[in-house]
Parts: C-alpha cells; sequence; structure tokens
C-alpha cells in the first residue's frame, strides 16, 4: 500500500531511515542471543569459561555435542518425548476435529449450548489440586496416560477448527451431498477432512510443538526417570545443575569440568530446540494462518 | 387472548417438533461429540467436583466427599496471613509491568514492519522474531541462566569490562521481575505482531492513498489511518490481557525462583504448588482454597472488561 512511486518527502525519506533503523536494532536485538548460544556450544569449553566467545565460535570443538550424547537421561528423554508428541498429538487432533465438525454445524439443535459449555473451560477451572487428585483417583500418576488424556484437547484450538469449517464448508454442501444418502460421519471423512488439510495441518503444528516443549504435567504426576520427557531432563541439567559425573571422566583440573559442564548446557540448548526450529521454516505460514483464524471471533 | 395463546402454543409444539426432526436428523452430530464431550466433562468439569475441598479439611483416608466440612476458614486464613498481601502483590506487580512494558511493543513493531517499502528485510525481520517463541520454557529459563551466570556469563563479561564487579543477577531480587518480563518480551514480542499485521493488511488502500493526496506524510498516515485502523484489535487484546492480570502462569516463574529471589518472585500459582505438592506437611484444602480464589478473581476481572469494553467501546470479546 505504502509502494507508491510518487517521490518521496524529505520527511518521509527520514522516517523510512529511522522505521528501517528501528527494525534493525529489533532484529539484531533478537538475532544476537542466537547467534551467541550457536557459537559457545561449538567452541572450545575453557573459551566458553573465559568469556572469549563474543560473536562467533572460538576454538571450533563438538566436544559439548560429544558429551551430551553420552548422557543416557538425553537419549532417553529424547525417545520419550518424540513418543509422547506423535501420541498426544494424535489423540489432540482427532478429539478436536470430532469437537469441532458438529459445533460447525448451525443446524444443530443445542449447539451453542455445548459451545459455552466448552468455552467456560477457558475462563475457570479446577486448580493445581483437584486436577491431581482426579488423576490420582484415575490412576494415572506416573504412567504415560498422565501426559496424553489430561491434555486431550484445547478449547482454544476446537474455536479455530471451528471457525475454519464454517467459513469452508457449506451447508449446502452437506446439504447436496445428505440427498445422496451421505451421512455426517462419511462427510467429515470424505469430503471435510480432504477439504480442511490447511486446519488440520495448523493443529498438528499447534499440538506438536506444545507436547515437544511442555514439562508441567510431567512434572507434577511422573516420578520413575524412564518416563521421564527431554523437558525435565533439561530441566535438571540446566536449571538445577545437575551433571551426570559419568559424561567427564577426564581427571584434569575444576576449571576443565566446569567448563565442559557449561559448554554441554549449550549443545544442549541446541539440540533441544533443532527439531522445531527444522520443521519451522517450511511451517511459519500455516502457524500464522492459525494465529489469524484465531483472532477471529466465531 | 385465548386465540393468541393457542396459536403461541402450536407455534411452540412445531418448533419442538422441528428440533426433534432435526436432532434426529443430525444425530450422528452428537455421536461425533460424545468422545470429546465426555473428556470435557473428566477432565475440565471433573476437577471442579474437588473444589469443594477448599471448604473442607481433606483427609486422605476419607477422600473428598468424606473430609469434614469447615466453611471459609482456609480463606480467612490466606487472607490474614502475611503472605498474602507478598503473593497477591508479585502477583498484581508483576502482570502490571508486562501489561505497561510488552504490550505496545508488538504494535509499534507491527507499524514499523507494516510502513517498511523493504519487502525482502521485513520477511527476514519476521522470520528472526518469531523463532524464540518456539523455544521452550525450560531451555527459555536454560539461556537466561546462562547469560546472567556471574561467572561465565556473557552479560557479567560486559559488566566487567565497565570495570565493575559481577552481579548475581538471579540472586538478586530487586531485578527478577524486569529479568522476567523482558525476557519474555525478547521471546515473544515478534510472534505478537502477527495479529496486527492482520489486522493492518485489512486497512483500506484507499485511506492511505487519500490521505497521501492530501499531503500526509507516512508518519501522519499511521498516526490518523493506520492506527484507527487497528484499534479494534488493540482494544480486544488489551480486555484480554486485563482479564488475566491476575492469572500469572506457572511454568516460567517457577523455574526462574530460588531462595535468594523468592521474596520477589513467590506469585499465586507457584505459592499453592509450595504449600501443597512441594511441602513436606502438604495442606491440599488451604492450596485448593487459594487456586480457587484466584480462579474466581480471574473470572470476574474477564467477565468486568468485558462488560465495560461492550459500553465503552463497542468491543467484546463474547
Amino acid at each position: 500500500m505504502s509502494n507508491s512511486k510518487l517521490a518521496l518527502t524529505r520527511s518521509d525519506k527520514i522516517f523510512y531511515f529511522f522505521n528501517d533503523l528501528f527494525l534493525l536494532m529489533a532484529l539484531l536485538a533478537v538475532l544476537y542471543p542466537l547467534i551467541y548460544i550457536v557459537s559457545a556450544s561449538f567452541s572450545d569449553r575453557l573459551a566458553v569459561v573465559s568469556g572469549k566467545v563474543v560473536l562467533w565460535p572460538v576454538d571450533f570443538s563438538l566436544e559439548g555435542y560429544v558429551a551430551v550424547f553420552k548422557d543416557p537421561r538425553i537419549l532417553l528423554g529424547y525417545m520419550n518425548t518424540l513418543f509422547y508428541t506423535v501420541a498426544g498429538t494424535s489423540i489432540n487432533v482427532v478429539l478436536t476435529i470430532m469437537a469441532a465438525y458438529p459445533l460447525s454445524r448451525k443446524t444443530m439443535v443445542g449447539r451453542n449450548m455445548i459451545m459455552y459449555i466448552f468455552a467456560f473451560t477457558m475462563l475457570f477451572n479446577g486448580g493445581l489440586i483437584p486436577n491431581y487428585l482426579l488423576i490420582k483417583e484415575l490412576g494415572m500418576i506416573d504412567t504415560r496416560w498422565a501426559l496424553l488424556l489430561p491434555a486431550g484437547l484445547s478449547v482454544f484450538n476446537v474455536i479455530i477448527a471451528r471457525t475454519f469449517y464454517q467459513t469452508t464448508i457449506s451447508q449446502e454442501l452437506f446439504e447436496a451431498a445428505s440427498i445422496d444418502g451421505c451421512s455426517h460421519v462419511r462427510f467429515v471423512w470424505n469430503i471435510v477432512l480432504p477439504l480442511s488439510k490447511a486446519i488440520t495441518a495448523v493443529l498438528i503444528l499447534f499440538y506438536g510443538v506444545f507436547h515437544w516443549n511442555s514439562y508441567f504435567n510431567a512434572f507434577i504426576y511422573l516420578k520413575s526417570d524412564h518416563l521421564y520427557p527431554l523437558q525435565i531432563v533439561l530441566r535438571d541439567i540446566l536449571v538445577q545443575n545437575q551433571i551426570d559425573p559419568t559424561t567427564i571422566t577426564d581427571p584434569v583440573s575444576m576449571m576443565r569440568k566446569q567448563g565442559l559442564g557449561e559448554l554441554m548446557k549449550f549443545s544442549i540448548i541446541i539440540i533441544a530446540s533443532l527439531p522445531v526450529w527444522i520443521v519451522y521454516p517450511f511451517v511459519q505460514k500455516h502457524f500464522v494462518k492459525g494465529v489469524m483464524i484465531g483472532s477471529i471471533k466465531g | 387472548m385465548s386465540l393468541q395463546t393457542e396459536i403461541t402454543k402450536r407455534q411452540i409444539a412445531s418448533h419442538r417438533l422441528g428440533s426433534l426432526r432435526q436432532m434426529k436428523l443430525d444425530y450422528q452430530l452428537y455421536l461425533i461429540i460424545v468422545l470429546p464431550f465426555a473428556w470435557l466433562m473428566i477432565f475440565q468439569y471433573g476437577p471442579m467436583y474437588g473444589l469443594q475441598l477448599a471448604f473442607k479439611n481433606f483427609r486422605i483416608m476419607e477422600g473428598i466427599w468424606g473430609s469434614p466440612w469447615v466453611g471459609f476458614e482456609h480463606f480467612i486464613k490466606f487472607f490474614e496471613s502475611h503472605q498474602f498481601v507478598r503473593v497477591v502483590g508479585n502477583t498484581l506487580w508483576i502482570s502490571f509491568y508486562e501489561l505497561l512494558a510488552g504490550f505496545p511493543i508488538p504494535i509499534i513493531l507491527a507499524l514499523a514492519l507494516n510502513a517498511t517499502m523493504r519487502t525482502r528485510f521485513k520477511l527476514t525481520v519476521q522470520f528472526i522474531t518469531y523463532m524464540p517463541y518456539f523455544i521452550s520454557t525450560v531451555v527459555m529459563v536454560g539461556i537466561i541462566l546462562q547469560f546472567l551466570n556471574p561467572r561465565i556469563g556473557i552479560v557479567n563479561m560486559g559488566v566487567g569490562l565497565f570495570g565493575m564487579e559481577p552481579i548475581n543477577f538471579m540472586g538478586e531480587p530487586t531485578m527478577f521481575k524486569s529479568i522476567y518480563v523482558w525476557s519474555g518480551i525478547w521471546q515473544s514480542a515478534g510472534w505478537g505482531t502477527i495479529i496486527y499485521l492482520a489486522a493492518l493488511s485489512a486497512v483500506s488502500p484507499e485511506l492511505h492513498e487519500a490521505a497521501t493526496i492530501d499531503g500526509a506524510s507516512r508518519l501522519q498516515r499511521i498516526r490518523h489511518v493506520d492506527i484507527p485502523g487497528i484499534m479494534p484489535t488493540i482494544i480486544t487484546l488489551l480486555i484480554l490481557n486485563m482479564g488475566m492480570i491476575m492469572g500469572i502462569g506457572f511454568e516460567k516463574i517457577f523455574l526462574m525462583q530460588n531462595p535468594l529471589n523468592i521474596s520477589s518472585s513467590e506469585v499465586i500459582s507457584t505459592y499453592v504448588y509450595s504449600v501443597s505438592l512441594a511441602s513436606s506437611a502438604p495442606n491440599y484444602s488451604f492450596a485448593t482454597a487459594i487456586g480457587f480464589f484466584n480462579s474466581l478473581v480471574n473470572l470476574i476481572l474477564i467477565m468486568t472488561v468485558n462488560q465495560i469494553a461492550k459500553k465503552v467501546g463497542e468491543t467484546s470479546l463474547w
């Protein structure tokens, strides 16, 4: 809209200069910490602890990454998270579509009422202890179910999907199909799903990232090490500062030991974020689409 | 009179029949939604049954139902404790800080992104500033701790350049709130522009052309065209934020807590955890009461601001 080819006035030239300068500063403020983490993770341990790393890697080394992969907790956590993400996201997407499609049909009697029952939970919930006692009552404490079922769906995502179906799948389309004897179940399977791949993709992304990054339910409900997702392992290492002593075997000075511990943390930050960042460039526009659909009042 | 009632009755009857017929026609819709609805009943409304604990003294052997009633004892205990002012105060302080500092930045960023004429540059800025949003809370706190580490942190290396002693940032209660808020801005300001950029792209180009012909500069067009154009979006998001002023999430703040900064970092959600699941003498009923109080305040707040917005600005969430 501002791409008019008219000659710019002096004041506009000044404006555009400062506008772009502002954006450049915002860009650098976000980018610099990211570059620093990547550079530190590829540097030598002594360079990291003595503050020689400023922008680029110093004394390039893969030592941090090698040490990370020697830590059995990380590999196990990675596999567990992979399981929780795939299984959890599958459950989420199925439940979300099963809630969103009926609620998108204007002919459904009691639709508004059911919508209110769903939406109310966005404004009010039982809180920590009642939730904990429920999961305990259901016998799901310290089981994998505790990470899959309580997070079964997000009402916000149901609303996103419902808005999408409302605007893309018209009532007439269903009426035409139903004259040919098509039921709602078949309609969803044969027509709605193929026509709404975009929203299914958005749901998979939103839920997938949620499962990959979440730690709260695991933190509250799990007790056994072998069930821990990656984020809990990361918490132990990054926040609680628990370094597995067996991974640091060479009997060298304290400084070098500490150095490896700190170096490992940078490598872990990269390894934990990498899967999301690899996928991100390909799916950025889907995420954006999801946010924009979500912003429409349904 | 009687004729009219007769007609109304018939209308209601025929409407009911219509609904019933429609329900029969659409029975599969109910079949489809039954599973998510059951989930909602168990995992969202189920815990609400446990809220009665707020008015009881929970005894594990007797269960939720069998525990004896104590009325408002736990609420009174919370309101009268010295923790109340501190915990609610921290919650409100952090929220307002976050709102004041964090709310305008995505708007300014979006206006600047929308105004720049360098398309590739704009896409690059968007791509990079969205990235931190996908960092997990645990990793985010890990990054904060690494950067602010008194021995090896890059920030303290900078502090050292000015000849000052390294600062133990995470151990300073006075710095906690700023660290919490500004790291949050670093992580989500870029992502927060999306919604405003969508609103800006809906601003009519004719308005811009008309303003340009009238001799408005780009800055004046931002002031008189762009900002009024996204005002409904701004107000809607402001309502939402005002409604969540007492609802600081547990995850990030809990990971940033340590014994040195706890006086400044204990908020309602972390306090609930610390007197229950984390405590050696857990008091489930007390924790439930605090959580219940918090949820109620949140509910009332969001309903109130929504009502106010409806009256004043003709915008509302629902």
